[in-house]
């Protein structure tokens, strides 16, 4: 039995799986993620697209704001860049995903990077408030070039196809963004344990510092940004595959928020903790809804509070979160699981 | 000629509201660093506190309007007492969220408690409009701007000579000698998000003496005043109040003038266009403290 965490070297130590059990538990969990499907109805097959695109975007979020210390509030904003690029390039010319996203992608971290410029001179709120004026001129932007967005009534995206094969309903999309989802988690945990991703965590603890150790600040500020745009424009691509009509209204800067919200519950500066707080915040309104949807034969005023409970509850999981657990559910989960680990001799 | 004057009127209006509300913004990040995402919520429950007030009790306007201001700060200091003061000391982007995760608190409690549809208000100002130069103009609007101007005068005063004004500033100019003088620094933390929040329900009170109604849009004013704290600096005064009347005569100008060319829309998107412009060349605003950070 372990009696003990031993490392002897620096591979073991960076290791992303620590032992072959942890990564046996990890083959078997998507596994079942896989056949998930078979037992799902369609409505909880949304749900399940919708929380693995919400992982992708808070995982983007996360290398930006979690791990690089940038704030970003223009996360809707990049998510309506990916979506619309999808309608614009699936819709009008007809391409398959596999160009289509990969593209949508890339264009998204351009645009992300561009407005990572100010970063060079911005830093913590002021840079924040620049993102949010982002937000809005690109919000203004998708309401206004009509004949790209289709302005307030919105455009349709099809489904996503490649050759004969259609992706159409959620059951077979979710076969697209699983493997997609799951190969960009991998990418990001790789990430920082290179020599970019340490410069990132390095610019996060302090810029000044980075820059003396030989860090090309501003490079590596903008590198963050186009990373971290382009899994948000990942998802967004996906985002409108998924909804197959998009409109401004689908990227409110409530979605911003939410994203943030869900990097803060989950933990910053861990890619478990974008996962945690995705599921968790893509989860709360469909507890919630069961929930109501159960107590409204003896509560029928319930039913019209929903939508004030939903904010309300998400809000209230924010300002708990920041009071009784900072670090997010990624260092709970980190300390249960070492309790376990070494169970009963944890001492 | 005509139409721009009118513009230029409408906007210094409502760009004495932003000043107003820029104010309370500026105060709470002078004593304590942070900015406050959820002064739109403020200005939203004031403004329903208010006509709830005076809808269910029957009180007379000025008697409602005096119990909001003491809802206000007691909210003020409630929210300082039991959410910030955990936050002293952590990072930015903590502090940041929790006035958002507040702000959607707020909303939430204002949404379940009162519904989504516009509550009416009641005729608070006359409604003749008098005549300034050649403008037709409603003195809803001379008045609004009288009280703004008015209470921004007590607040210099206030900031000038009383104690606890000259303390706060104290506070804001450094928290460690203003502790060694013998000044309770969270008395004064306390202090600065009642007055931000009993100046938003101002705010709030006479916007929605203006439109005739408050709904859930009175959020958005919350973010709206961002653009005018930067602009102006956000530690300086002067700066929210210059920037406010800035702001809102800019996006009167050109909402007026391009809404035609773009088709509606402009005025909400401008502030924050001329904020990227301010950031670029001047990051700290007119009058901010330009900061030097050292390792």
């Amino acid at each position: 039995m372990r009696c003990g965490d031993f490392r002897e070297t620096y591979a073991e130590d960076m290791a992303i799986f620590d032992t072959a059990f942890s990564r046996r538990l990890l083959v078997l969990f998507l596994a079942a993620l896989l056949a998930l499907p078979l037992a799902l109805g369609s409505y909880w097959m949304d749900v399940l697209n919708r929380i693995c695109i919400a992982v992708i975007a808070a995982t983007g979020l996360n290398i930006l704001t979690g791990f690089t210390g940038q704030i970003s509030l223009g996360n809707a904003a990049f998510l309506a860049v990916g979506g619309y690029v999808t309608a614009w390039l699936g819709g009008r010319h007809g391409l398959p995903f596999p160009v289509v996203i990969p593209v949508a992608g890339v264009l998204t971290a351009l645009v992300g990077m561009v407005f990572g410029v100010p970063s060079l001179r911005l830093k913590g709120l002021y840079l924040a408030v620049a993102t949010l004026a982002a937000h809005f001129i690109i919000e203004f932007g998708a309401t206004h070039w009509e004949s790209m967005t289709g302005g307030v009534g919105g455009t349709s995206v099809p489904a996503a196809r490649l050759g004969p094969m259609e992706l159409g309903d959620d059951r077979r999309l979710f076969y697209l963004v699983l493997p997609l989802t799951a190969g960009l988690l991998l990418f990001a945990k790789n990430l920082f344990r290179t020599k970019v991703g340490k410069a990132f965590v390095a610019i996060r603890d302090q810029d000044i510092s980075a820059e003396v150790m030989g860090v090309h600040v501003f490079r590596y500020k903008l590198l963050s940004f186009g990373v971290s745009s382009f899994y948000v424009g990942v998802a967004g691509s996906l985002l409108a595959y998924q909804a197959r009509i998009i409109s401004p209204e689908n990227f409110p800067i409530t979605v911003a928020i939410d994203q943030l919200g869900m990097i803060i519950i989950g933990g910053l500066g861990s890619i478990l903790g974008s996962i945690f707080g995705a599921v968790f915040v893509t989860l709360l309104p469909e507890l919630l809804r069961l929930a109501t949807g159960a107590l409204a034969g003896s509560f029928p005023a319930l039913t019209g509070l929903f939508a004030s409970l939903k904010m309300g509850l998400f809000g209230l999981a924010i300002v708990l979160f920041l009071v009784f657990e900072p670090d997010g559910m990624a260092a709970r989960w980190h300390t249960i699981r070492n309790y376990w680990k070494l169970y009963p001799f944890s001492y | 000629m005509e139409f721009f004057l009118q513009l230029v009127l409408n906007g210094l209006v409502i760009g004495s509201i932003y000043a107003l509300v820029g104010l309370g913004f500026v105060i709470i990040y002078k004593s304590s660093s942070i900015l406050n995402f959820a002064q739109g919520e403020f200005l939203m429950l004031g403004a329903y506190v208010c006509v709830a007030i005076f809808v269910t009790y029957r009180v007379p306007f000025v008697a409602a309007f005096a119990l909001t201001l003491v809802f206000s700060a007691i909210l003020g200091v409630l929210m300082e007492r039991v959410l910030l003061r955990p936050m002293i000391g952590e990072p930015v982007i903590s502090v940041i969220m929790l006035t958002l995760g507040l702000s959607s608190v707020l909303k939430a409690v204002v949404q379940g408690l009162w519904g989504t549809d516009t509550r009416p208000y009641p005729e608070i100002f006359p409604t003749t409009p008098v005549k300034v130069g050649p403008l037709p103009v409603s003195q809803g609007y001379l008045y609004s701007m009288a009280s703004v101007l008015l209470l921004l005068a007590l607040f210099s005063v206030f900031f000038k000579y009383s104690r606890a004004g000259i303390a706060m500033r104290a506070t804001a100019f450094s928290q460690q000698v203003a502790l060694s003088m013998g000044i309770s620094v969270k008395r004064m933390f306390a202090l600065a998000w009642s007055i931000a929040a009993v100046v938003s329900a101002v705010g709030g009170v006479l916007l929605g003496g203006l439109r005739g109604g408050v709904d859930g849009a009175f959020a958005f004013y919350g973010l709206k005043v961002i653009p005018v704290v930067i602009l102006g600096g956000l530690d300086s005064v002067a700066g929210a109040i210059v920037g406010g009347v800035v702001m809102g005569v800019l996006e009167n100008l050109s909402g007026g003038y391009l809404d035609p060319v773009f088709g509606g829309g402009v005025k909400e998107v401008a502030p924050f266009v001329a904020l990227v412009g301010i950031l670029a060349v001047k990051p700290y605003g007119l009058f901010g403290k330009v900061k030097i950070e050292r390792v």
